[in-house]
């Protein structure tokens, strides 16, 4: 059959290309009333008034909420009122829900309210955050509701992950050369192109109907049901196509406020829709760094020791930015074999936007940190930045931060992935090529590896039922958000059924009560996870046919096999059943019937993970590390510091291609963003923390054209507990491009770079370009 | 609220919809007419997923009135039917989550009637006007140039 | 979604405009003119743009002309910049107007709008600066035909109810040798950081910039400075950067120190264009 590997078609194609496709916004009754949420001005100021009193008379206005005291919120640490009481922390965060027949009524009555603000001092950065006289976010740290985390009471310190492995004296005794570098840059958004949304209804019964454009679905019952103290068999949550999530969509916090809005107007349908300006400043952003590096190496530029330190712009409230500050620390290194290491990582809150997960969950920030420092080191030991890596890459055997010890399965080939890059990318060609006075061609490369550091007992479910023509509904809780996994689920089920794929649907929607759970479409997991699940389900299916089969047939279930939706004598072929004849139930010629319908089931949950030792990170936080590398070649202007970028190169040990187009696709689409995060997307701030660019004309992704040619190659280790070896590839495209670029640009320009964005500008000012320019 | 009955000509059939005067040409079709391949995606002009074709051009429907389109030739992703763009854009992959999707193919579409020998300059300069998040465009590129290079 | 309602009107003749906005100026309903509206929607929407009445100046016959008379090319206020580029009859207008915003939007946003915008970039205004094109104007004291250079100063100096209708351009400069360039905070799409638009009359460049300061404009001393040729290149482009009025925007796009780097190299590239003595 062979469907692994084919680009299948993605199921949901048709319905995309014809405007069919239904996401969260699309669903609509005429009586579905509109939430507004009124957002903060400032980045940190005392609430002194809310007047709302205009407000409630306008026409329309059912209900509004503000100055309440609901349950505090947060996945790790409930720092969080869902609307903003006493102070607010962060620009857009939200203060006031007003709840009217229509969106113009629900917007008009949200412009009237009245709020007076005092202003207090921002927090601008976590490493004025992380200073002892630093402005508090949280005053009453201490008193917080905390799981996993660590909070000191007193600072800004929201948790602090400690990996401690190996000796730190000998690791410098053992060094001839160090570099020390610093890197930061600022939260950044995921600007999916469908704004967050989310419905909720409360029935007379006291069922919840919650719908939402949402990575974690399951994640949402559970929250609801433990913030509110709602019964969790009553919370239903329905989530359709999603439009681009990146992350983004994995945090719960619409939700909520559609919860409560419903609650305030005796469970009628609310929803609440993000424009574009709430959806970059009220929901949660892409998290942003401050990084010290410093690494210890041999005469040879084997480097023997790390001391780490990560600052985590957390934002306001800590929700996911603890488990993102924990990722940072369990691959802090990168790639590499490093014995004796030293890393704090600290989640900080300042007074920025709120942190959620963002493609990579930590990696392609460290990344850039790590990544730019290994270039300062082959420059200063004269090594070629390549050959440095090839010298010190992960391997087999090695031990990870966390002191996992890697073998043949557990890691990929990273060694392999920088030999094709170095093809790929002409390296050997030389790192700069000038092309006049004035224009010069330069590479930079850098290397990559994650491993998905989720809950412990995270499981994912499948169930598979029939049609009555022997063809197969698949059921599972991934969200198809745009990877295509579910197209990829079937494609696993025709290989392991040896049938056709198009005799396979999928579930698009996921519907809490009755799709088995799969934990968050998140870290890159859904095939992983899902795939193993339905793997069982599959053996389940096929145990359960041949059973029927062997009845019918009067053989032995070890002489039948699968194949072509048939169940036939392995020896014999002709001499079978088809899966319609018995899929549900087989009827004899006289009408006496036996067995039912086949129902197949089958479940994962991860093998070994363990929580982190608090003192030294020792633990095992994820299954696997897929590595990757890197390369990307500007065109840069020695005159005007502009550059184009001309070719992107990712090669990633993806260890089996279940689907060529659609791997490629998510590695291009992954680098795409990536470039965007690195040469141009970030918030700009004022001085009372304000965001200045909260729109897409401001905030500008990458369009079409600006990218370059990307070449992209796989390099193929399989993972034996995975799929068909299959490992993750959702996220690898985005983790080494910012340090690529930063390292081409900085041999480039000459200056070594340490900020992101690599804007025009940057490289002008690093370059000492003010004291010059001024007339 | 002061709301207007007016008449738009939408995928070929002249529909009555009551607006008020400051609903975007977006709201009218989606709210009223039901028609939600159009998407919002930020309301302002600047993503392009609400692209919809008037009188033959792109038009961002959150830029409009939808008293503007009064007389005009409005047409939907969901009068599009079995064109050889939306054909390139499933066999080039040309997206993932597909929520810019009917944006970009009724920009596509006009591109290439407007212009169908259309050279890459030109291919750049319309599909500027639109932001894909899950693709690195070069999909897009495939579909495009496929069906241009046929016609 | 437009947080507030109002009346629609859509006159065809100027007169009717004219009028119409009169009467409601005197019932208070903050009227105003619309030709492609898309300011109205997008400022409407963030609370910075308010009205109860809009007259739509789209239909009007006059200001979608587009065609020579006599010597001059005649521009309509309401024509799209999608139809001035399609058209291509003045190529730097055409080059300039390529790079406001993007096509599709382009295709709903007027010359007329553009030229009258809040949004203080208006970089279409550049080309009829450096052409000495004529104005025509109508509001209450009936329609006036003014220079452009005499009207637009930071903006188009309007009275309260009077319009854009046209634009009339000699054909001398319609012919010149020009330049247009915008330079962005980065890649090829964005806000200007500086455009800059030139033409060369006889030996005479002239040059016009948007993104600099929060307002276009041509300055006759910096021009003057630039066409020194007694001067060495470098002198005359530093002369010019100090003739620059103020305030250099100083925001997210760039730093006004990093504004002037750009600018420095941008007047380098104009002359070396255009100025066959560089």
């Amino acid at each position: 059959m062979d469907v692994i590997g084919k680009s299948i078609v993605r199921k949901e194609a048709q319905d995309k290309v014809t405007g069919r496709a239904k996401y969260t916004h699309d669903y609509h009754s005429g009586a579905m009333l509109s939430g507004k949420i009124v957002i903060s001005p400032y980045g940190h100021a005392k609430i002194m008034k809310i007047d709302t009193t205009e407000a409630r008379k306008m026409s329309g206005v059912r209900a509004i909420l503000a100055g309440e005291h609901f349950p505090l919120t947060g996945e790790d640490i409930r720092d969080r009122p869902p609307l903003a009481v006493d102070k607010v922390r962060y620009h857009g965060e939200a203060v006031a829900l007003v709840v009217a027949d229509t969106p113009a009524q629900a917007k008009k009555a949200a412009d009237r309210i009245k709020i007076q603000y005092e202003l207090l001092p921002v927090v601008h950065s976590p490493t004025q955050a992380f200073q002892k006289d630093a402005p508090l976010v949280h005053e009453r740290l201490g008193e917080y509701t905390k799981e996993n985390a660590t909070p000191v009471p007193g600072t800004n310190i929201a948790t602090h992950i400690k990996i401690r492995k190996g000796n730190m004296e000998k690791g410098w005794a053992e060094s001839v050369t160090t570099v020390e570098a610093d890197f930061s840059f600022a939260p950044s958004d995921h600007a999916a192109m469908e704004t967050r949304c989310s419905t909720a209804e409360i029935l007379p019964d006291g069922t919840i109907k919650i719908m939402t454009s949402s990575q974690a679905p399951f994640m949402v019952k559970q929250l609801i049901a433990s913030y509110f103290n709602e019964d969790i068999g009553k919370i239903i949550v329905e989530t359709p196509l999603v439009g681009g999530a990146f992350g983004g969509k994995a945090s719960v916090q619409l939700e909520i406020l559609a919860y409560l809005g419903s609650k305030a107007v005796g469970g009628l349908p609310v929803k609440i829709l993000n424009t574009r300006e709430e959806d970059i400043l009220t929901s949660p952003c892409h998290i942003g760094l401050d990084a010290k590096i410093k690494f210890g190496a041999d005469r040879q530029g084997k480097i023997k020791i790390a001391n780490i330190r990560y600052l985590w712009d957390g934002g306001a409230y800590s929700d996911k930015a603890i488990d993102l500050t924990r990722a940072g620390a369990v691959d802090c290194t990168g790639p590499y074999n490093i014995e004796n290491l030293w890393c704090d990582s600290y989640c900080m809150y300042t007074n920025h936007p709120y942190a959620s997960p963002f493609r990579g969950f930590s990696h392609s920030e460290l990344s850039f940190a790590i990544e730019r420092t290994m270039d300062l080191l082959a420059e200063k030991l004269q090594i070629d930045p390549l050959e440095l890596r090839l010298r010190n890459a992960i391997k087999q055997g090695d031990t990870t931060p966390t002191r996992v010890l890697l073998n043949k399965s557990n890691v990929g080939n990273l060694q392999k992935c920088i030999e094709r890059l170095r093809e790929l990318i002409r390296w050997d060609e030389g790192q700069m090529e000038e092309i006049n006075d004035r224009f010069i061609r330069v590479k930079g490369i850098s290397c990559s590896w994650k491993t998905s550091t989720i809950e412990p007992n995270a499981s994912s479910g499948v169930i598979l039922i029939f049609n009555r023509d022997g063809s197969i509904n698949v059921m599972s809780g991934v969200v198809e958000i745009g990877t295509g996994t579910k197209t990829v689920l079937a494609q696993i089920l025709a290989e392991r059924l040896q049938m056709d794929v198009d005799k396979i649907h999928v579930r698009m929607e996921v519907d809490t009560q009755t799709t088995p759970e799969h934990w968050k479409t998140v870290a890159s997991r859904g095939i992983y996870m899902a795939g193993r699940a339905l793997l069982k389900a599959a053996d389940d299916v096929i145990n359960q046919l041949k059973e029927m089969a062997s009845i019918v047939l009067r053989a032995p279930k070890e002489d039948l096999k699968v194949a072509e939706s048939r169940v036939f004598l392995r020896d014999n072929p002709a001499i079978g059943l088809d899966f319609a004849d018995i899929c549900y139930g087989y009827q004899y010629p006289n009408g006496n019937s036996i067995g039912g319908q086949i129902i197949g089931k089958g479940n994962f949950i991860l093998r070994h993970l363990s929580f982190l030792d608090p003192e030294t990170g020792a633990g095992k936080p994820g299954p696997e590390w897929t590595v990757a590398a890197y390369g990307v070649e500007v065109e840069f202007d020695r005159r005007d510091y502009t550059y184009r970028l001309v070719k992107a190169v990712t090669v990633v040990d993806i260890g089996t291609v279940l689907n060529k187009k659609a791997a490629l696709g998510q590695v291009m689409g992954a680098m795409s963003m990536g470039l965007a995060f690195a040469g141009r997307e970030t918030f700009y701030f004022d001085k009372y923390g304000r965001v200045l660019n909260p729109q897409l004309r401001t905030y500008r992704p990458l369009r079409y054209g600006e990218n370059p040619e990307y070449l992209v190659d796989f390099v193929l280790t399989p993972d034996l507990e995975a799929p068909y070896g299959a490992r993750g590839v959702g996220e690898h495209g985005v983790l080494g491009m910012p340090a690529a670029l930063g390292n081409a640009l900085s041999v480039a320009s000459g200056v070594s770079l340490h900020r992101l964005p690599l804007i025009p500008e940057l490289i002008w000012k690093t370059k000492g370009g003010s004291g010059n320019a001024t007339v | 609220m002061k709301m207007q009955i007016i008449d738009l000509h939408v995928n070929g059939t002249l529909r009555t919809v009551t607006v008020r005067f400051a609903d975007t040409l977006l709201y009218a079709i989606r709210g009223k007419l039901g028609l939600t391949g159009a998407k919002p995606g930020c309301l302002n002009g600047d993503c392009g997923a609400c692209t919809v074709n008037v009188d033959g051009w792109p038009m961002k429907s959150c830029l409009m009135l939808a008293i503007e389109a009064v007389g005009k030739n409005v047409t939907t992703i969901e009068g599009l039917k079995n064109t050889s763009i939306q054909q390139a854009f499933i066999e080039n992959f040309a997206f993932q989550c597909g929520y810019c999707t009917p944006g970009f193919i009724m920009n596509c579409h006009s591109l290439i009637l407007k212009h169908p020998d259309a050279d890459d300059e030109t291919i750049k300069e319309w599909l500027e006007s639109n932001i894909c998040r899950c693709t690195g465009y070069a999909e897009i590129e495939k579909a495009v140039k496929s069906v241009l290079e046929k016609k | 979604m437009l947080p507030f309602d109002f009346d629609y009107y859509k006159p065809t003749k100027l007169n009717e405009a004219v009028a119409l906005y009169q009467s409601l100026d005197k019932k208070e309903k903050k009227p105003m003119f619309i030709s492609g509206g898309t300011e109205l929607i997008t400022l409407g929407r963030i609370n910075l743009a308010y009205t109860e009445a809009v007259i739509d100046l789209k239909e009007i016959t006059e200001c979608k002309v587009m065609k020579f008379e006599g010597d001059h090319l005649v521009y309509g206020s309401t024509l799209t910049l999608t139809k001035i580029e399609e058209t291509n009859l003045f190529p730097l207008l055409t080059k300039t107007a390529s790079e406001v915003a993007d096509h599709t939007s382009r295709g709903k946003i007027t010359l007329g709008g553009n030229i009258c915008a809040q949004i203080f970039y208006r970089e279409t205004v550049l080309p009829f600066l450096l052409a000495d094109s004529q104005v025509m104007i109508v509001g209450s004291e009936g329609m006036k035909v003014v220079p452009i250079n005499d009207i637009f100063k930071e903006q188009l100096q309007l009275k309260n109810g009077e319009f854009l209708v046209q634009l009339a351009t000699d054909k001398r400069f319609i012919e010149a040798p020009y330049i247009s360039i915008k330079r962005r905070q980065q890649w090829d799409t964005g806000y200007p950081l500086i455009t800059v638009a030139a033409l060369k009359m006889g030996e005479e460049v002239r040059v016009a910039l948007s993104g600099l300061c929060p307002f276009p404009f041509r300055s006759k001393k910096l021009e003057d400075s630039l066409n020194n040729r007694e001067w060495p290149i470098n002198d005359r482009v530093d002369a010019a950067l100090a003739e620059l009025p103020r305030p250099i925007l100083n925001d997210v796009e760039g730093s006004s120190d990093y504004r002037l780097f750009v600018l420095r190299n941008l007047l380098h590239d104009v002359l070396e264009g255009l100025d066959a003595s560089f």
